[in-house]
């Protein structure tokens, strides 16, 4: 008989493993260590690697991701021991204080993540046609939910998982918020003191890891929440049955995971303190947590530049008959510039990591000034990434937004082409305003005049979408369900960001506002109306797709109504006392500067929201099962993927659709977007 | 029509209002120096800016929702308008001389803060981790507290001994990092005495960044070289003994940011009633800190390390044999 697995069998493991896994840390430590110490490193690394494996195995059983795990696990610990072995018959000192070394941890976390794509199966395919095999053509996964789990080479499979991990990530790094949220409640330190020690790292330098980690779980989670939607959305909008590269597309999400693995690794293996830019020289001389967390983002860009290939294959290729440049839906336009970034930038991230790995594992001075190196150098490349890797984050989101605003206002986008171009237009400017963020770095002092005037260009096309949107909602027939409450938020609170960049970006002001909660204030209201809440409000409005199902409309508003003024107070109380004088990335702040109720109304705020969050998530994972029925064209869209019932069959459209029309043309009589093309008798 | 004019009396009804409650919330924290004047004028035509395009969006999507708002039952679209290039290039062209222009002022206003007086008096600065040294190379003498003259333009001339660190004095305006291996220069003419003003780190630099501090005192120029001439005299006085001359080391390198010196917990061990005793390893065993521990742990501080203290990461200090004897020598007398 087959056995049955479920969420409890999975937590019962995961407490079991926890403990066992806890202990045996222990008594490794016991043994390098000499000493018991209960909140040591080692055992906490152990303890969160097998309780996160055994979850999954009481859930799922022993394949896909369990298996994936236990390979990381395994192997991690065998690269681990072949460099330990090496450096004993070198003499060199065998163990440290997180039991191995760094250089035996980062091969050890290097061949794991490896180890993982071979045990999840990602890799089976490829490692059949090498050995000249034939694999039978991806057909169709069994019904359920249990091939969320393992590898599906089904887009809107891969969208979905995208998805999931990514509101599992934001859980982790919103926690993680709390956590220091409720520090910085008051002045002093309450908890997190010089006193107390969790995983090899005393308060202070557990608020530095804990803040570090949110900054970069947060990217990887938004990285992995636009995969989710347009890996889900786009092939439907272009009328494709799949991805361009349908393994590839596999693999890009789950080379994620054990990325998302070692990010979590680096809090327990002794943390860091650089925030998620990891400058040198403090970089250098972080634990090896800052390997574990460089080794993480390295591994995660592979996903984000292999999905953006597949992205702009897929559109360049696989359009519907009919489907012009100039026909495309917006959000297909948003997902091309997005992804010519992704391809193009974030090498630069992956490199900037990868010479601060060798400069820590070889002692290559590339930002040593003693060896001749630079750390300036590191911010240069490190910004050209990471400058425009914010506009990957909100691109799909105003996309999202121009997207929807047309079904719920029922009137054309206006200026289609202006909005679209818009997009690419960031997209490129994007990539000539890096050093904006570098105005005190002490780079040279007249390169700060040319990359003021190009930051401000940005303004331009932003301007532009701004104003299409306010001209496409006047005097529109307006209708406001949760989606299209996500929507107008989004609007405003990107506004708010908006708002606030142009002083940032000129370079006196800046002298003020830089590394400043300004600055904190001013680019979570850009992620939060550029990211946040078109992901919210694109889950809300293509679940009926997924699920055949919607959310509940009642807690969808619940959701939004509390979200959205806590987080309006929220970084208005930010930039207010940044520009007094709070800097970015304290653990304490000074009484004197008075700071003590507005941070604890924020702090009350960051619940606020998490508390909405957490009505999201029950309402999401309810409304799967018991959601309304809606299998129809629910938002009354013009759409192609609305046109056919939900939830999407496995091949998408049974029958291929052409396209007669504009995507937008809503209020014009007769008027259609596309059209089926009656089936021919074909092999569906 | 009708819609255009009542949107436009709102618009610059709530432009004025939010100009108004945004400088009646006190944005700016006082300004203390001549750097400060043009930063907090460009900003303030900032916030109109802000203020007026807040309006310019707000009030025509909230009208719409309150005035177009689908009336109960009806299922009908909307008018069918797709664009307007007219608008588009207005709304495109505007947007580009306002911004080119912004950029203009910008880089005028920023050649304002940078304006060099040709007597500046120079004080070399030194971020380490984690504390301020301010050394005055006119009279010879280094201090933790940043002295300066009102209405003289000074030029901090800024390195760091270990990581990035940056210097900020809110109420001076302008920032500037330290960056090791290079010197960077910042220039501010304080206008406002005062004590309560701070040079507070604004880049992250490990464990005690938050508190990474140091008073900056303005005061008239009187008083500012009666200090000077205090600060030789005790500079001179401390000289002469070994725990004199270790306490102005331990001092000036900023080692009590770590060590405490009465016992309580910091972020490295600390020195009361350190020498002599049994210090527990990490990795197992105990050490008596005698003089050659000691020496050793300020010279090479990885060799051995306290249990506990693992993920910490002492930097290395290039002392004389005198100056850690000196050093050696103070910490005895810490019992």
């Amino acid at each position: 008989m087959k056995r049955k697995y479920t969420v409890g069998s999975g937590l019962l493991f995961l407490l079991i493993a926890g403990v066992i896994g806890y202990f045996i840390g222990l008594g490794i430590d016991a043994l390098i260590m000499t000493n018991v110490r209960w909140t040591a490193p080692v055992p906490s690394a152990f303890a969160l690697l097998f309780a996160f494996t055994a979850f999954f195995f009481g859930v799922y059983g022993y394949r896909g991701i369990t298996r994936g795990l236990v390979y990381q696990v395994v192997w991690t610990l065998i690269g681990g021991f072949i460099v330990t072995g090496i450096r004993a018959a070198m003499g060199l000192p065998v163990f440290g204080g997180f039991f191995f070394t760094e250089p035996a941890w980062v091969f050890g976390a290097l061949v794991g993540a490896v180890a993982f794509l071979f045990g999840v199966g990602v890799m089976d395919d490829w490692v059949k046609w090498a050995r000249g095999m034939d694999t039978p053509e991806f057909h169709e996964d069994e019904p359920g939910w249990e091939k969320y789990l393992g590898v599906s080479l089904d887009h809107k499979v891969i969208g979905i998982q995208y998805t999931i991990t990514a509101l599992f990530l934001i859980s982790v790094g919103g926690i993680f918020a709390l956590i220091f949220r409720t520090e910085l409640a008051a002045s002093g330190l309450q908890f997190l003191n010089v006193g107390m020690n969790l995983f090899g790292q005393n308060g202070p330098q557990l608020y530095n890891t804990l803040m570090s980690l949110h900054g970069m779980i947060m990217i990887v989670s938004i990285l992995l929440g636009i995969a989710g939607i347009i890996n889900y959305v786009v092939p439907l909008l272009v009328g494709a049955h799949d991805m361009a590269f349908p393994r590839m597309n596999a693999f890009a999400y789950w080379v994620s995971v054990p990325a998302a693995v070692l990010l979590l690794m680096s809090l327990v293996l002794g943390g860091f303190d650089t925030g998620w830019t990891g400058y040198p020289p403090l970089s250098v001389k972080a634990p090896v947590g800052q390997q574990m967390f460089f080794l993480g983002v390295f591994i995660a860009g592979w996903s984000s530049i292999l999905g953006a290939l597949n992205v702009i294959a897929t559109v360049v290729r696989m359009r519907a008959k009919g489907m012009t440049a100039m026909r495309m839906p917006i959000l297909v336009w948003a997902s091309v510039a997005t992804s010519i970034i992704a391809l193009t930038a974030t090498q630069l991230i992956g490199l900037s990591f990868q010479l601060v790995m060798f400069q820590r594992l070889f002692g290559m001075g590339f930002f040593d000034p003693a060896k001749g190196g630079n750390p300036v150098l590191f911010q240069h490349l490190f910004w050209f990434y990471s400058h425009p890797a914010v506009y990957v984050f909100v691109l799909p989101g105003l996309g999202v937004i121009s997207e929807l605003l047309p079904v719920f206002v029922r009137k054309p986008l206006f200026g289609y082409r202006w909005v679209a171009m818009s997009s690419l237009g960031i997209a490129l400017v994007g990539f000539l305003v890096w050093a904006h963020h570098m105005f005190t770095s002490g780079m040279n002092e007249y390169l700060r005049v040319p990359f003021m005037y190009s930051t401000l260009l940005v303004a331009v096309p932003t301007g532009v979408k701004f104003f299409s949107w306010v001209a496409t909602i006047w005097q529109g027939k307006i209708s406001t369900p949760t989606p299209m409450l996500f929507v107008l938020g989004g609007i405003i609170v990107f506004l708010m960001g908006g708002l606030s960049g142009p002083p940032n970006a000129t370079v006196s002001v800046d002298l003020h506002l830089h590394d400043t909660y300004f600055i904190v204030g001013h680019f979570h209201d850009t992620i939060f109306g550029g990211f946040v809440f078109p992901f919210f409000a694109a889950i809300y409005y293509w679940f009926p797709k997924a699920t055949g199902r919607r959310m509940n409309e009642f807690w969808g508003k619940v959701h939004f109504w509390l979200m959205t003024p806590s987080f309006l107070i929220l970084t208005f109380g930010m930039m207010h006392i940044g520009l007094l004088g709070m800097r970015r990335r304290i653990a304490d702040y000074d009484p004197a500067q008075g700071f003590d109720t507005t941070h604890l109304i924020l702090t009350i705020c960051a619940f606020g929201i998490a508390l909405s969050v957490l009505i999201f998530l029950i309402n999401f994972f309810h409304s799967i099962k018991h959601g309304e029925k809606a299998e129809g064209n629910v938002w009354n869209s013009r759409s192609p993927e609305w046109q056919v019932p939900s939830p999407m069959p496995a091949h998408n459209y049974e029958t291929p659709f052409e396209v007669v029309g504009e995507p937008y043309d809503y209020g014009l009589p007769g008027s259609k977007y596309v059209e089926f093309i009656p089936a021919q008798g074909g092999k569906h | 029509m009708r819609h255009f004019v009542i949107v436009g009396i709102l618009v610059i009804v709530l432009a004025v209002l939010t100009y108004v409650g945004l400088n009646a919330a006190g944005l700016m924290p006082v300004p203390a120096s001549a750097q400060a004047v043009p930063i907090d004028w460009l900003w303030n035509l900032q916030v109109k800016a802000m203020s007026f395009l807040f309006a310019l969006i707000v009030v025509p999507m909230l009208y719409s929702l309150l005035v177009f708002r689908r009336k109960k039952g009806d299922t009908t679209d909307a008018v069918h308008v797709e664009g307007n290039t007219t608008l588009e290039v207005v709304w495109t062209v505007i947007p580009l001389v306002v911004v080119l222009g912004m950029a203009y002022i910008g880089a005028q206003n920023l050649g304002e803060t940078r304006r060099a007086a040709p007597d500046a008096m120079v004080v070399n600065v030194t971020g380490f981790q984690w504390g301020w040294s301010f050394e005055y190379p006119e009279y010879g003498i280094t201090s933790k507290e940043l002295y300066l003259p009102v209405n003289k333009q000074v030029l901090l001339k800024m390195t760091s001994r270990d990581v990035i660190h940056s210097f900020w004095v809110p109420e001076f305006r302008v920032k500037q990092d330290l960056v090791p291996g290079r010197i960077t220069e910042l220039r501010i003419t304080p206008t406002t005495i005062g004590d309560t003003y701070k040079v507070r780190c604004a880049e992250i630099c490990g464990t005690s960044h938050a508190y990474m501090e140091a008073p900056v005192v303005v005061v008239e120029k009187v008083a500012f070289d009666a200090w000077v001439t205090e600060q030789q005299a005790l500079a001179a006085e401390a000289g002469q003994t070994p725990e004199g001359r270790g306490l102005a080391l331990v001092t000036a390198n900023g080692c009590r940011a770590c060590h405490s010196i009465d016992g309580s917990a910091g972020v490295g061990p600390t020195w009361f009633q350190l020498a002599g005793s049994e210090v527990p390893l990490s990795g197992g065993g105990t050490v008596i800190a005698d003089d050659a521990y000691l020496k050793e742990s300020i010279l090479q501080p990885q060799a051995k390390i306290v249990a506990g203290f693992e993920a910490q990461q002492m930097p290395t200090y290039n002392f004389t044999e005198e100056q850690v004897a000196d050093i050696i020598a103070y910490i005895k007398t810490l019992k």
